[in-house]
């Protein structure tokens, strides 16, 4: 199959590590994630912004994968907050309850903005 | 030294190359004319002079050996003086024999040397001569060999139905792959006038041209038979009789013929010794015998006619013996139990036909030439609304077939999406099917095929009045599903849970109804979305 494989840039804001996850989050994206994951805590980073904005697939693989990085997050007391998800994808991360353990926003000026900037109810 | 080149009486050469030295050695004559030429001394494989020439150093004076020989004798009766050894590579290739000097001298060893430098030029111009005739006299064979395999193949080729029917509610696949050397089978599908269709497989005797033709007769009596005639017993022996008269000694051909009513699954069948089929049921595998001699052999044979009734779900499989009497390395047989195995494990149609090669690769071994050509139809029946048939009232939108391989849920997805453009359905609901689809597509691939190429998912897309089902069948052969662990995210970002295992969650939550049926060892999770008049029902 043509894999459109996940790339996986950080960039660093106020303390804030902004991951845009461009491409396909699935089994092909394990590598690519974990080094952005590495790359993300590595500068100190004690919140972590996952942007999905340019994310076009997530099946239960890249599913498994963001479960996987937000557990190694957690244990490490980084927060994990996410945005730009599509309405489908939203509802995903609410069936599996990731929506529950991370914060789901509309923005990154709200993921950067208000540290509790809930805006996902 | 101008007398010593019309000394030159023959050469002795050996013709071939063959290391068992079966082939004699033969003296011809060297294209220098000599006056009162002999026939040419042939020495043969065991004569012992041959084994003393291969050691001789040089020219061998003939007067003084002493060998229990007959082509000593005959040389000397020839007048043979002196023979020089042509040895190429350690290989003697043949001998110069020279009858005495014109001056009734001796060889002077002035000649001798001479000899042996003109043997030592001329010994490997004379291989390399050798080498090319017999590289052309190889090559126009082969190429004679080539041309009529070729002809094999386009007569057997041009016989062979271009297209199978498309008959609603059946999955009809064929499969012809000839061996190197043709054999004579062919199978047919004859559209018969009241609706119902006729189907063949035959095996002619015999390879290459010869069968090629005796199958294409026997084609078109079958074809010409089957339009007036109704009963394949009857057609059969028809068949036969047309045969008969001018069939080639020792050949005959066995033949299954079949007529199926596609309305009502009925399937009449007479055989003229050919392999049985099987059909592959709810309850196991059954066979469908009927005695009869193969067509060819004797005028006046009947052949025995029986019917059945293939119901929703069932499949039959029609094979020449190409496929049982395949060899693996220790020279056993595929078999019929392993063919009859194989029907009971696969799902009917394609599938079936890409696992019995499959099986077949795998117990000849790689690179093994395909002794015999290889022929199978099957015909299945499709289920009625139970398992992974499709319902009835349904209209199926698209049905197709993808190797199991990581990413290949994507094409999955994109050809559901396309299947299903026309009904409406609202984005959000169209993206909840894509996921379902993919996730049960990857759980096919991964569960049920173990991500192996050669076993295929197949995804049927059924709309029915209120509904839209979406069939993901495995190819059966990965076992039992996994058991199902509800994912519980806590448990699994506290490490109590592999954070794998959302596949089924998601399909179930993505679509309204989402159930496993198996058939064999098969698996088939159908997807349901409800829909308002044929479109959609929205949420």
């Amino acid at each position: 199959m043509p894999a459109n494989e996940l790339d996986v840039a950080v960039r660093t804001k106020d303390g804030i590590a902004i991951m845009d996850l461009t491409g396909e989050l699935d089994s092909s994206a394990e590598a690519a994630l974990e080094a952005g994951y590495e790359e993300a805590t590595g500068s100190g980073a004690r919140s972590i912004v996952l942007n999905f904005a340019a994310t076009d697939y997530i099946n239960s693989t890249g599913i498994a994968l963001i479960v996987g990085l937000l557990a190694q997050a957690r244990s490490r007391g980084v927060e994990v907050k996410a945005y730009g998800l599509s309405d489908h994808y939203r509802e995903i991360f609410e069936v599996t309850r990731l929506a529950d353990f991370m914060t789901i926003l509309d923005s990154e000026t709200s993921a950067l903005g208000g540290a509790e900037g809930d805006d996902h109810a | 030294m101008a007398p010593l080149s019309r000394r030159f009486r023959r050469m002795t050469r050996r013709r071939g190359h063959d290391p068992a030295g079966a082939e004699p050695v033969a003296t011809a004559p060297t294209g220098i004319e000599v006056p009162a030429a002999e026939a040419p001394v042939e020495i043969a494989p065991n004569d012992p002079l041959l084994a003393y020439l291969q050691g001789a150093s040089g020219a061998v004076e003939i007067d003084g050996l002493d060998l229990d020989s007959r082509a000593l004798d005959e040389l000397r009766d020839a007048g043979v003086k002196l023979v020089v050894p042509l040895v190429s590579q350690g290989e003697l290739i043949g001998v110069l024999n020279l009858g005495p000097r014109l001056s009734e001298q001796e060889y002077s060893s002035d000649d001798r040397k001479l000899l042996d430098s003109l043997a030592a030029h001329a010994a490997p111009a004379l291989r390399v001569g050798q080498l090319v005739r017999e590289q052309e006299a190889e090559a126009v064979t082969r190429q004679r060999f080539e041309q009529e395999l070729e002809v094999a193949r386009l007569i057997q080729q041009n016989f062979l139905p271009k297209e199978l029917p498309d008959l609603p509610g059946w999955q009809v696949a064929a499969f012809y792959r000839p061996a190197r050397e043709v054999g004579g089978d062919f199978y047919d599908v004859i559209p018969l006038p009241d609706g119902r269709v006729g189907f063949v497989v035959g095996d002619v005797t015999d390879k290459g041209v010869p069968a090629a033709l005796v199958m294409s007769a026997t084609r078109s009596v079958l074809r010409a038979s089957a339009q007036r005639l109704v009963e394949p017993g009857t057609v059969l022996e028809r068949v036969n009789e047309h045969l008969c008269p001018d069939m080639p000694q020792k050949m005959f051909v066995t033949c299954l013929y079949g007529v199926l009513d596609p309305q009502t699954g009925h399937l009449r069948f007479a055989n003229a010794g050919h392999d049985v089929p099987y059909v592959k049921t709810a309850d196991g595998v059954r066979e469908l015998r009927a005695r009869g001699m193969p067509l060819g052999l004797m005028p006046g044979m009947s052949y025995e006619e029986k019917e059945t009734t293939l119901q929703p779900g069932e499949s039959v499989l029609l094979h020449s013996d190409g496929v049982v009497e395949a060899h693996d390395a220790q020279r056993e047989m595929f078999g019929f139990p392993r063919l009859k195995k194989t029907v009971g494990d696969a799902p009917g149609g394609q599938p079936l036909i890409d696992r019995v090669l499959t099986d077949l690769d795998q117990f000849t071994g790689p690179g093994t030439e395909q002794e015999d050509d290889i022929t199978m139809v099957t015909l299945k029946r499709s289920s009625g609304g139970e398992g992974p048939g499709a319902p009835a009232g349904g209209r199926v939108l698209a049905e197709f077939e993808l190797p199991s391989e990581p990413g290949g849920e994507r094409e999955a997805m994109a050809r559901v999406a396309s299947a299903v453009d026309g009904l409406g359905l609202e984005p959000i609901r169209l993206e909840r099917l894509g996921t379902a689809v993919a996730e049960a597509t990857m759980n096919a691939m991964e569960h049920g095929n173990e991500y192996r190429v050669d076993r295929p998912v197949s995804i049927r897309v059924v709309q029915c009045p209120d509904r839209l089902l979406v069939q993901v069948s495995d190819a059966g052969q990965g076992g039992d599903l996994p058991p199902r662990e509800a994912p519980d995210l806590e448990a699994k970002l506290e490490g109590r849970q592999a954070p794998r295992g959302w596949g089924l969650l998601l399909i179930e939550r993505m679509v309204d109804e989402a159930r496993v049926t198996s058939e064999g060892d098969g698996h088939t999770l159908e997807l349901t979305l409800r829909l308002e008049g044929g479109t959609d029902a929205g949420q």
